[in-house]
């Protein structure tokens, strides 16, 4: 067969040259012609896609009385104002010590508020999922319910939740908690279908429990995707709870919320700073732990 | 064998009946067994035969004969349509979850590609294979016995890993990791082994040590080994019987001394030029 092969293959320049003039002649140019066509048609594309966009905000902008060109030439003006009110002066660290705390029982709300909805987000996860999940109408409740809670931003959570729970440092951790549940569940979902499939099979061949599965074969197939998750999420919370605290009177936001509100933008800057720090810190710590169990 | 073979799908199966039936005990015996994953097509099509002790049976076919599908249906990991599996007296299809997790244990499977929970070190994947004698709340907590990890290093040893036994099985070979595969596969002190391409994904070298552990498993242990193969030539090599299978259906069951070139080609279902490519799947 590989004879055969060879040998239909190089009879065809021997059919295919007799024709007319050698094959770099007629098929380079034409060869050139679509190379040079197809990125001018792409280019073409591109441009056309951009021009619609820019159309499009300028129609958007005039509805709304929206002047985009005034609005960019204000730009340094503003960036001016910001820099001369909002940095902080000697005097703004002398609220250190309120701030600290506060940003402290952040940091904290924020980690409860993930390993909690982490610990049940796993056993939705585990239920619902397409590899080890226990089937039937389950695997279709556990999605609702991860999508309903993952699309109700977080803010809004924190105003439902305001008028049950009142002002307190729970509305917020609880806000955080429910939108993190949606949101790990789906994600956990995901990592476990796509780690865990043919290790299950094979337990499940030895005659594996239900639970000897999980424990053996998921959890430790997933715990990097698992841990990598709440991570993120304890950093995205940080972030999330300073503007929930705004809405719940409670921890950093709340600061930050008073200093505003009272004219003291050096206070709200340094607020600000120190909130940049410590999602920085956390995002270094978690992408350090990320690779030491990868 | 217990069972007339009535295989006349493919020309000259038949003489593969001729081979004497062997004195040994049956461990398996299948009759008329149907899988259908869609209405008008099946996987397995009323399949009939019986394995015995101590026996290396090689199944061949072209992808999508229903080989794995069959694997599959006898441990009940797919569940078939129609027909028995009878396996040590008791009908598969009529077990209850419990009964069938004790079945399971006696059953133990071999992946084409290992299906190791890689992140665990190659001991723990080998005490895997326990997990179906042990208690929920122990095999969760990964409590094996003193006795379970002797035998579990034991057997390491003769797969000529054991210096691994402590090395996450992510950082295995192919080789290596298919003989964690059939480590845990002997830890479950089974009857019936089935090896679903146990050798697919592997370099020649490394496939001929795996089918020659296959081979010294049903030689020196007496278990019975149930084999899917894409290479015909491994097959007729290491194989005390061949059952073959064409779109569903058994087209040959007999000894790979009666399996002829136009038999290999009729189940590959090649004709004329294509003849010269079935030198290279042999």
């Amino acid at each position: 067969m590989a004879t055969a092969q060879t040998a239909s293959v190089a009879q065809k320049p021997d059919t295919a040259q007799p024709t007319s003039a050698p094959l770099t002649d007629t098929a380079q140019p034409t060869g050139t012609k679509r190379i040079t066509a197809f990125f001018r048609r792409r280019s073409l594309i591109i441009g056309a896609v951009a021009l619609g966009l820019l159309l499009f905000n300028l129609i958007s902008g005039g509805f709304l009385g929206f002047d985009a060109i005034s609005t960019v030439l204000d730009i340094p003006t503003g960036l001016a104002w910001m820099f001369t009110h909002f940095i902080p002066t000697v005097e703004s660290f002398s609220k250190l010590p309120n701030i600290i705390p506060q940003l402290f029982s952040t940091i904290l709300v924020s980690i409860a508020a993930s390993c909690t909805a982490a610990v049940i987000a796993l056993v939705f996860a585990v239920l619902g999922s397409r590899s080890v999940g226990i089937g039937g109408p389950v695997q279709f409740i556990v999605r609702c319910i991860a999508s309903l809670f993952r699309n109700i931003p977080t803010v809004a959570w924190a105003l439902i939740l305001l008028f049950s729970f009142k002002q307190s440092e729970f509305t917020g951790y609880l806000a955080l908690f429910l939108s993190s549940f949606g949101y790990l569940t789906r994600c956990f979902l995901e990592s476990i279908d796509e780690v865990s499939g043919s290790a299950v099979e094979a337990l499940r061949a030895t005659g594996a429990t239900y639970g000897q599965l999980v424990a053996q074969a998921v959890l430790p197939l997933s715990a990097t995707a698992i841990i990598s998750w709440m991570l993120y999420m304890i950093e995205t919370n940080v972030r999330d709870a300073t503007l929930v605290g705004i809405l719940t009177g409670t921890g950093i936001g709340f600061l930050f919320d008073l200093y505003y509100k009272s004219f003291h933008y050096d206070q709200a800057g340094l607020v600000i700073i120190t909130i940049v720090i410590v999602v920085v810190a956390l995002e270094l710590t978690s992408n350090y732990v990320r690779r030491a169990i990868l | 064998m217990d069972t007339p073979v009535e295989l006349c799908t493919v020309e000259g199966a038949e003489d593969a009946k001729t081979v004497e039936d062997v004195e040994k005990p049956v461990v398996l015996a299948i009759e008329g067994l149907c899988k259908h994953y869609t209405k008008d097509r099946a996987a397995l099509h009323d399949i009939s035969f019986s394995l015995h002790t101590g026996e290396l049976i090689s199944v061949i076919g072209p992808s999508g004969a229903g080989k794995s599908t069959l694997l599959r249906s006898i441990n009940r990991l797919i569940e078939f349509d129609a027909g028995s599996i009878i396996f040590n007296s008791s009908d598969i299809s009529k077990l209850g979850r419990r009964d069938l997790r004790a079945l399971r244990r006696k059953i133990s499977m071999i992946f084409q590609h290992y299906n190791l929970v890689y992140r665990l070190t190659v001991i723990e994947n080998v005490l895997h294979g326990r997990l179906g004698y042990k208690s929920t709340f122990a095999g969760m907590l990964g409590l094996y016995s003193e006795d379970e990890k002797i035998k579990a290093l034991d057997i390491l040893a003769q797969l000529d890993i054991a210096e691994f036994a402590y090395v996450r099985a992510d950082q295995l070979s192919g080789g290596q990791m298919q003989r964690v595969g059939i480590a845990r596969a002997l830890i479950q002190d089974p009857t019936l082994v089935l090896c679903d391409e146990p050798v697919a994904s592997l370099d020649p070298k490394s496939s001929r040590i795996i089918m020659g552990y296959l081979r010294s498993i049903v030689d020196t242990l007496g278990i019975t080994c149930l084999v899917n193969l894409h290479q015909v030539d491994f097959a007729l090599e290491y194989s005390d019987r061949i059952l073959a299978l064409r779109k569903g259906k058994l087209v040959y069951d007999g000894a790979p001394a009666f399996l002829s070139q136009d038999i290999i080609d009729d189940i590959y279902g090649m004709q004329g030029s294509e003849h010269a490519e079935t030198d290279s799947v042999r």
